[in-house]
């Protein structure tokens, strides 16, 4: 073929390939949807998202309701209780979507809170270097140490058990891993041969940021948010759990499985389905992130 | 060597200082106070109290009191329970929460680097992909699931074992221990098998393994003298996590089991606004926490002649 190739098809073809060059994300998505697990947890989790979200509006049982007629009727089809009802008479199926609503809602915001702080954190300690970063790096070292979900407690016992509380909270005790890994990218991009390369093939400044920093920085973050959402999650239902997170009429998974936990002598379906609900969540995000990490970062598998 | 320890520890109290400054102010700004009952008590009467407790002082001089009492090595008394100090409360509960704390990492330690070295010894067989799923279900699966299904289907379905409780007279028995000390120990063994795995995977491949068979050493020898040593290294920088995450897991196994131990003591003085309490549960494990990254450290430097403190 590159023989009988004249000198105008192989431009040509230099030119195709310049253009379809295919980028680190593309390679990257190619990666994780050959991943079936990663797969189909997309599709799983989609479809938990879409019931916490919309499931609410269209089920024909309200998550407030209460029918004093059918306290702790297992799941069923009459009525459509699928997932029985609890102590109160109140519809499970309901009551589960709105506790994933909760739960997912606390795992994004608070992801969001610890991505924030980590980021902003671990890009200046990496940037400034020197003795700025040391002392950084020092403080997020103590914090790594401290029982820190022991201060959560005690914010939550101290300033009242809202919801705003929970997310910054929980945000605020997880940000440690994300700045180190951003610091840890940081450093070692300003330093990398690639970057080098751009530069003095006369790259523009921007260029070299859109083109090499973000997407390098991005990648091991995007993992870690995947991998954080979980961990936040779990961490509200460990509070809810001990009785020190969302409050009624709210609720989430977590209030759901300590209030089975207590129910489930008389009716174990109160505790079986939202914890099957919890886990098939935690599952998603924890293959997904695994997916990721492999797709992003192929040299770590 | 003996200058690192003391430079660690040196660094360690201004970390215990915060620890402490920060919990004192954080529960003295808290709305309500220990002494606040569902029936209001006479003005005199309260101040009475809050004097006895030398609460009636401004915030800074209780803080600077408090810290002088610690200094010396007094807690100060429980403002709830009024013939009780803090350090009776924390002795009464520091041995149940030890003893599960202990046997779960033990377990876990032994069971998850098994579980490790097997899988990575099969790699790719049902046996690894088996230790594999079972890691991220341990891992995902939250102890406040796994304990009320535990004893659910342990001691009260099929009832092999008592379902919850210590029964006070008995004290820590070997049968009512198992289900916390189980439940508590699957998270950890969970990452401490991929963690094992991993390290183990990556040592196989080292050269000086490949030399040690070249030699002719039997699988065996080459696994346990060379292999594991350093697959282990790896398990030691994981102690100070592990310790963080069993002091945390056990307020909620405490809980669940209805355990008398530290954790849930903490929760409930949390929330009863039992000050003294709180602060010093917090300090106790905040030292615990630091204590333990250290011999971590320690260790690791002990097992690993390429790192040196000095």
């Amino acid at each position: 073929m590159v023989f009988t190739s004249t000198p105008s098809e192989k431009s040509d073809l230099l030119e195709k390939s310049a253009i379809q060059g295919r980028s680190l994300w593309d390679d990257a998505r190619a990666r994780l949807l050959r991943n079936k697990a990663a797969v189909a947890s997309m599709i799983v989790l989609g479809i938990l998202v879409l019931l916490a979200f919309a499931g609410p509006f269209l089920w024909i049982h309200d998550s407030g309701e209460i029918y004093r007629d059918r306290v702790q009727i297992p799941p069923t089809l009459e009525n459509w209780h699928i997932f029985g009802t609890d102590a109160q008479g109140r519809d499970l199926f309901a009551r589960t979507m709105v506790g994933l609503r909760m739960s997912l809602l606390v795992g994004v915001v608070a992801t969001a809170v610890s991505l924030v702080i980590g980021v902003v954190w671990g890009a200046t300690a990496g940037f400034l270097g020197g003795r700025v970063d040391q002392i950084m790096m020092r403080i997020v070292d103590v914090l790594y140490a401290l029982p820190f979900i022991f201060f959560v407690i005690i914010l939550m016992v101290v300033f009242g058990r809202n919801i705003i509380l929970i997310f910054v909270a929980i945000g605020a005790v997880e940000w440690l891993t994300m700045a180190r890994i951003v610091r840890g990218q940081t450093i070692s991009l300003r330093a990398m041969e690639f970057v080098e390369a751009a530069q003095a093939a006369g790259v523009s400044q921007s260029a070299i940021i859109r083109r090499h920093i973000v997407p390098n920085v991005l990648g091991p973050v995007v993992v870690y948010v995947t991998l954080t959402i979980p961990v936040v999650i779990l961490a509200e239902s460990f509070l809810s759990f001990l009785g020190l997170g969302v409050q009624e009429p709210l609720t989430s998974l977590g209030n759901l499985i300590a209030s089975g936990a207590r129910d489930m002598e008389i009716a174990n379906w109160t505790l079986l389905f939202p914890a099957a609900t919890m886990m098939l969540t935690l599952f998603c995000f924890n293959f997904i992130g695994d997916g990721l990490r492999d797709a992003i970062d192929p040299k770590d598998r | 060597m003996i200058g690192y320890i003391a430079r660690r520890l040196l660094v360690a109290v201004p970390t215990v200082l915060v620890v402490i400054t920060v919990a004192f102010f954080m529960m003295r700004i808290a709305p309500g106070g220990p002494f606040d009952l569902e029936q209001p008590m006479p003005e005199q009467i309260r101040q009475n109290i809050l004097a006895a407790y030398g609460m009636d002082q401004p915030v800074w001089k209780q803080y600077l009191d408090y810290l002088a009492g610690l200094a010396s090595g007094d807690l100060g008394p429980s403002l709830k329970f009024r013939d009780k100090d803090v350090a009776d409360i924390i002795a009464e509960g520091f041995p149940v929460s030890a003893t599960i704390g202990l046997l779960s990492i033990a377990l876990a330690l032994m069971v998850g680097s098994l579980l490790g070295s097997i899988a990575a010894l099969r790699q790719n067989t049902s046996a690894d992909f088996g230790v594999v799923g079972f890691a991220t279900v341990g891992i995902v699966i939250p102890p406040f699931v796994v304990g009320p299904v535990l004893s659910l289907v342990v001691g009260i379905y099929l009832g092999w074992l008592p379902s919850g409780g210590l029964d006070p007279r008995l004290g820590m028995t070997v049968d009512r221990l198992i289900l916390p000390v189980a439940t508590l120990a699957l998270p950890q063994i969970a990452i401490i098998s991929r963690l094992m795995r991993a390290s183990m995977i990556e040592v196989l491949r080292s050269n000086y393994i490949r030399t040690a068979r070249a030699k002719g050493l039997s699988a065996g020898t080459v696994i346990v003298r060379h292999a594991m040593r350093s697959a282990i290294l790896p398990l030691v920088s994981y102690i100070g996590p592990a310790a963080a995450a069993l002091l945390t897991g056990s307020i909620v196994i405490e809980q669940v089991f209805s355990l008398p131990g530290i954790g849930r003591q903490f929760v409930f003085a949390a929330l009863q606004r039992d000050y003294t309490v709180v602060m010093g549960v917090v300090i106790l494990y905040a030292s615990l926490i630091i204590l333990l990254n250290l011999v971590a450290d320690l260790l690791y430097a002990a097992l690993n002649p390429k790192v040196k403190y000095d």
